[in-house]
């Protein structure tokens, strides 16, 4: 009975939505071993090794696995999952990508989005956007499953597993990488920021998104999102849409600038710690989810609301 | 060349969905029921194809009871040429749902097929991966731009933190996120049209696919509520709260 968690990095390193990962995939109750498939990507392996929790770490590092595309890490998936009672990973692209075709070609119906481990077969998830809860019960021998990272706590440091050379399986050779735009940024990463604040259509243009939401950002080292409307727009990039069909985050602190708070929205941020939303419409349903709602003109409270964390010395 | 596209009758996106009170599922009756967004934003990318001349036929494909053949009707009203229902009234898991479609596939021997990232019912996300698999295919997720090269077809996806390109050999399978098109309305016109437009129906038995589901549904409930706070009257209040009632700050 052993799980295998599938990890999420960039060669050099090792990213959070692993740590969270790992939390799910100790919950399973088994030994956790973790792959990581990529190249050059020691560094990502010595990462995981130091988790606590891991008692095994594999590396297959070979060219194909540099950006972990679907058709060679299924197969190297698949080529190990013999040896494993659960394939685990989290619900990033990536995991979203490479995870269903493992499943299928082991014939299993997989779990997606888990935010709950009841027992090693049962699992909550969250359907119709968020708006019901299922608990679901596995009844595959093998259970491959994805897990949504903002409903499980980062899994600490503290471990020294041993690292472990596993070998490339057969690459199809039928897709291949061509190019990426990636954002590089000094801000965190939307998943596992303490802190986001997010705009959304009323902020009008990009121009304010830079002038009203950024300084207050850098102040407090948020990382920022946007509504889907503001998204659309073309206020704000893709990569920074908070909600259902972005990204679903669960902050500390979630600040919500003229976002009305559609559901689609909500299911994206309603976890989170503490809700600030700041809105003109007072009648505005982000105002039912937010522990501090603060009713106004967002370009008047931006401002002061910089001068304020400025006072407060953040 | 020859498209694919897969389209699921769902709960209409306006709908606010309620929990049945016993827990055995979400209220289905009387509730209003279109095709997928995602599905939708497949049909209008495989229309586009056809309409730039790279395709030559458009298939629309869906697996759901009678009424499914209302969801192919609205994409033979956008532009797809033919349908076939596959008629059952199981609740069919993607795993199944990819099965049925595989066996469509080496029915029809589409060279390219499209699907939604994920339906908005289930948000399973999963099925087009899976297809993927069962046929051996390589598959471009959450398609932010497709480029249809000769025998090939470049994809840009969208994934954490911003794009990727991938290059597939086809046939392949592409599967269509928010922002790769944003479908037509079908015209009056279009709709009496595709009245005419052929209609097959088999269902999973024929085509010899084992529904049967793997996991069992426990309960449905309705999420945990958050309650509304409180409002505050100015940003120093605001910022003195996250301070010391909250500690965020």
């Amino acid at each position: 009975m052993t799980t295998l968690l599938i990890a999420e990095h960039d060669n050099a390193q090792l990213k959070d939505s692993t740590h969270k990962a790992l939390s799910a995939a100790a919950a399973l109750g088994a030994p956790v071993h973790v792959l990581v498939a990529g190249s050059n990507a020691r560094a990502a392996a010595e990462a995981a090794s130091k988790l606590a929790g891991v008692e095994k770490v594999l590396l297959a590092d070979a060219a194909p696995y540099e950006h972990q595309l679907a058709e060679p890490t299924a197969a190297l998936i698949v080529s190990l999952a013999g040896s494993y009672d659960a394939l685990v990973a989290p619900a990033t692209s990536k995991g979203k990508n490479v995870m269903p075709r493992v499943a299928a070609l082991l014939d299993v119906m997989q779990v997606s989005d888990i935010i709950k481990v009841v027992s090693p077969d049962t699992f909550e998830r969250p359907i119709y956007a968020g708006n019901a809860i299922q608990t679901v019960q596995a009844t595959d021998a093998k259970k491959v499953i994805t897990v949504r990272t903002a409903a499980f706590p980062a899994a600490a440091e503290g471990g020294s597993a041993a690292i472990e050379a596993v070998n490339a399986a057969e690459d199809s050779g039928l897709s291949s990488f061509k190019g990426e735009e990636i954002a590089k940024s000094e801000r965190p990463e939307l998943t596992s920021a303490r802190i986001i604040i997010s705009g959304g259509r009323s902020l009008g243009s990009s121009e304010n998104f830079t002038k009203y939401l950024e300084p207050i950002a850098d102040s407090l080292g948020a990382a920022m999102g946007a509504s889907r409307a503001a998204v659309d727009a073309g206020y704000a990039p893709n990569d920074w849409q908070v909600g259902q069909t972005g990204k679903v985050v669960a902050p500390d602190l979630y600040i919500a600038v003229g976002i009305s708070g559609a559901i689609q929205h909500l299911a994206g941020m309603k976890d989170s710690k503490v809700i600030v939303a700041i809105n003109k419409d007072e009648e505005a349903p982000i105002f039912q989810v937010a522990d501090y709602g603060l009713v106004g003109d967002l370009f008047t409270i931006l401002p002061e609301l910089k001068d304020e964390l400025t006072r407060a010395g953040q | 060349m020859k498209l694919l596209v897969c389209v699921k009758r769902v709960v209409d996106y306006n709908v606010k969905i309620r929990v049945k009170p016993d827990g055995s599922g979400v209220e289905l009756a009387n509730i209003k029921m279109s095709m997928n967004p995602f599905d939708e934003i497949a049909v209008e990318e495989a229309v586009r194809l056809k309409e730039q001349g790279k395709a030559t036929e458009i298939v629309a494909v869906s697996i759901g009871p009678q009424q499914a053949g209302e969801t192919i009707r609205t994409a033979l009203a956008m532009g797809a040429d033919r349908g076939i229902l596959v008629k059952t009234d199981a609740t069919v898991e993607p795993l199944a749902v990819a099965k049925i479609l595989a066996k469509v596939v080496e029915q029809e021997k589409p060279d390219l097929i499209i699907l939604g990232k994920q339906a908005i019912d289930d948000d399973s996300n999963q099925t087009g991966q899976m297809l993927a698999a069962l046929l051996g295919w390589p598959q471009g997720t959450f398609a932010f731009k497709v480029a249809m090269g000769e025998g090939s077809i470049d994809v840009t996806r969208e994934v954490d933190g911003g794009l990727q390109t991938v290059g597939l050999k086809l046939p392949a399978i592409v599967t269509t996120d928010l922002r790769l098109n944003e479908p037509r309305y079908a015209s009056l016109p279009n709709i009496m049209k595709a009245k005419k437009k052929p209609l097959d129906e088999t269902s999973p038995e024929t085509l010899g696919v084992d529904v049967a589901p793997r996991l069992k549904v426990v309960k449905t409930v309705e999420p945990g509520g958050r309650k509304a706070g409180v409002k505050v009257g100015s940003v120093a209040e605001l910022v003195s709260k996250l301070k010391v009632e909250a500690g965020v700050l």
